[in-house]
């Protein structure tokens, strides 16, 4: 997986979305080479999550480039974007199963209407889906039943079903206890080699993305700040990178500091 | 008056967005798989699930018709009539507008509360990723069964109406059941049928057309977000259907009478 191929998978040139007259993304670009697994870092309100959902065409990005597979996805190429949705799933942060459907109808969802597959195939496959990641055992249940552990492993198996090239996580450990968190990061490495599509991540969680990711990048406020390996990453002397790197550092100086009795606000005043 | 114009321009849109909406839904029924399941699911919710509500209140509708009709009719010695009263008012009138506003209260609402919050919770982005159109998928089946389950509803009202006319005109006020029944034969045309069905037809395409569309833009309520978002559409979409059920109905009516 060499970063500078000349043929990553998704490059993504000068984004740029607004909301009204708030910037989300100004200028936003990276590339994503085939099989890898790359981690978009950033802090809450980053616009890590706009950024996801502009790849994955959720959002209507106002301008800039996508390029899939060498293929420009223009907003008037319905058949393009229709091969790229083909080819990509998305798994979203609080899930979004259907929560009046099975275990196995969510899994079989995205085959029965997007493909020409018959009944038994689709059933097949989605079994097989849920069998490799370990809840088959519980395929007549409704996602309500499941705890979140196993609903984020549902949803990993719906998103892999259609056997897609690229998945796209947006938060996948958020509101996740430290334990489920290496879970799922061990959980989504296990299944890209496994299976061997390519990983977009979007998190803030950042020893556990150092670690399962080949590349990661920094999202601050709307910009792209930094992009490289995790070693690259934790020696980069970047303010913004040392800054979030070195967050758990700096709660254990604002700790201190209450201890002493000092104004943890005032001192991180003096330091701006 | 630039409020004015601002409310004008926003009730314009609104309906041209709704219309869109519309055909939307209609045009991804070409392409949707596996739609026949979801009609069918479609069919229970609007169907089975109402016939509770829709046999109660065409019950209590023919009672109070042949009680309040056989006390009018009295005072002129046409009690005969009762049957002629009860069936005409049901059938032109009150079963298509009755159970359309039964319809809308139990499945409308039902409808638009579901769609909100799977909007809310991202199912309805999940479609969209997944490539599948949300419109053909939560939409079109829906608007399909109302096409068909509405007209059904009504007939059933109309018929146990015609029962409850009965009960309270032959049973309980003494007109004579021959009578009563023979009158309601010979009232009823094949025009009044055919007003009957094509108002149901028409109140359930626009009201659960009207349900969906709140429900399914729930993220786009001004006034409020996340569950009371959910709450405010559901009871726009009553409200809103409601409205339109007597305001079509006048037109409609106009147009067939």
């Amino acid at each position: 997986m060499d970063p500078t191929s000349p043929d990553p998978l998704l490059q993504v040139d000068g984004l740029h979305k607004s909301f009204g007259d708030h910037l989300v993304l100004a200028g936003v670009g990276l590339a994503v080479q085939r099989g890898s697994v790359f981690s978009v870092l950033g802090p809450s309100g980053a616009g890590k999550s706009v950024f996801l959902k502009c790849l994955a065409n959720v959002l209507r990005p106002d301008s800039g480039e996508i390029h899939f597979d060498g293929q420009l996805l223009g907003p008037s190429d319905p058949a393009g974007r229709a091969n790229f949705q083909r080819r990509c799933s998305f798994l979203f942060q609080n899930n979004a199963l259907f929560d009046s459907l099975t275990a196995l109808e969510n899994v079989a969802l995205p085959l029965e209407q997007t493909t020409n597959l018959g009944d038994d195939e689709i059933h097949e496959r989605s079994l097989d889906a849920l069998r490799q990641l370990e809840i088959h055992e519980h395929a007549s249940r409704h996602p309500g039943e499941f705890s979140g552990g196993m609903q984020k492993r549902l949803a990993l198996a719906r998103a892999i079903v259609t056997r897609p090239e690229l998945v796209f996580f947006d938060e996948p450990t958020a509101g996740l206890d430290p334990l489920r968190r290496n879970a799922v990061f061990a959980m989504i490495a296990k299944y890209q080699r496994q299976i061997g599509f390519t990983a977009l991540i979007v998190t803030h969680d950042v020893v556990e993305a150092l670690i399962a990711s080949d590349r990661v990048a920094l999202l601050d406020r709307g910009r792209m700040c930094f992009e490289g390996t995790p070693g690259e990453f934790s020696a980069s002397k970047h303010p913004v990178v040392q800054g979030f790197r070195d967050s758990s550092e700096m709660l254990g100086s604002t700790l201190a500091a209450i201890r002493d009795g000092k104004n943890p606000l005032s001192m991180s005043h003096e330091t701006e | 008056m630039k409020f004015l114009g601002r409310q004008t321009l926003r009730i314009i849109s609104g309906f041209g967005d709704f219309a869109l909406f519309v055909a939307k839904s209609i045009q991804a029924t070409i392409g949707s798989r596996k739609l026949f399941r979801r009609v069918v699911r479609a069919f229970y919710e609007q169907g089975t699930l109402c016939l509770p509500v829709i046999i109660i209140v065409g019950a209590f509708t023919g009672l109070v018709l042949g009680l309040q009709g056989y006390y009018v009719l009295n005072r002129f010695g046409s009690e005969g009539l009762l049957g002629t009263l009860v069936s005409l008012s049901l059938v032109r009138e009150m079963a298509p507008v009755l159970a359309a506003l039964m319809l809308v209260g139990q499945a409308g609402s039902a409808l638009a509360a579901e769609l909100g919050i799977q909007r809310n919770s991202e199912q309805i982005v999940a479609l969209e990723t997944m490539g599948v159109s949300s419109h053909g998928y939560l939409v079109t089946p829906r608007l399909i069964a109302a096409v068909i389950v509405f007209p059904l509803q009504t007939a059933l009202f109309a018929v146990i109406g015609l029962w409850g006319g009965s009960v309270s005109g032959s049973l309980l006020l003494g007109v004579d059941s021959g009578i009563y029944w023979s009158s309601v034969e010979r009232a009823i045309e094949a025009a009044d049928l055919r007003e009957c069905f094509v108002k149901a037809a028409i109140f359930g395409l626009l009201t659960i057309s009207l349900c969906a569309y709140h429900g399914f833009n729930a993220h786009r309520c001004r006034s409020a977000t996340g569950a009371r978002a959910v709450s405010a559409s559901t009871t726009r979409a009553v409200v809103h259907s409601s409205i339109a059920i007597l305001a079509v109905d006048y037109v409609v009516t106009s147009f067939l009478v």
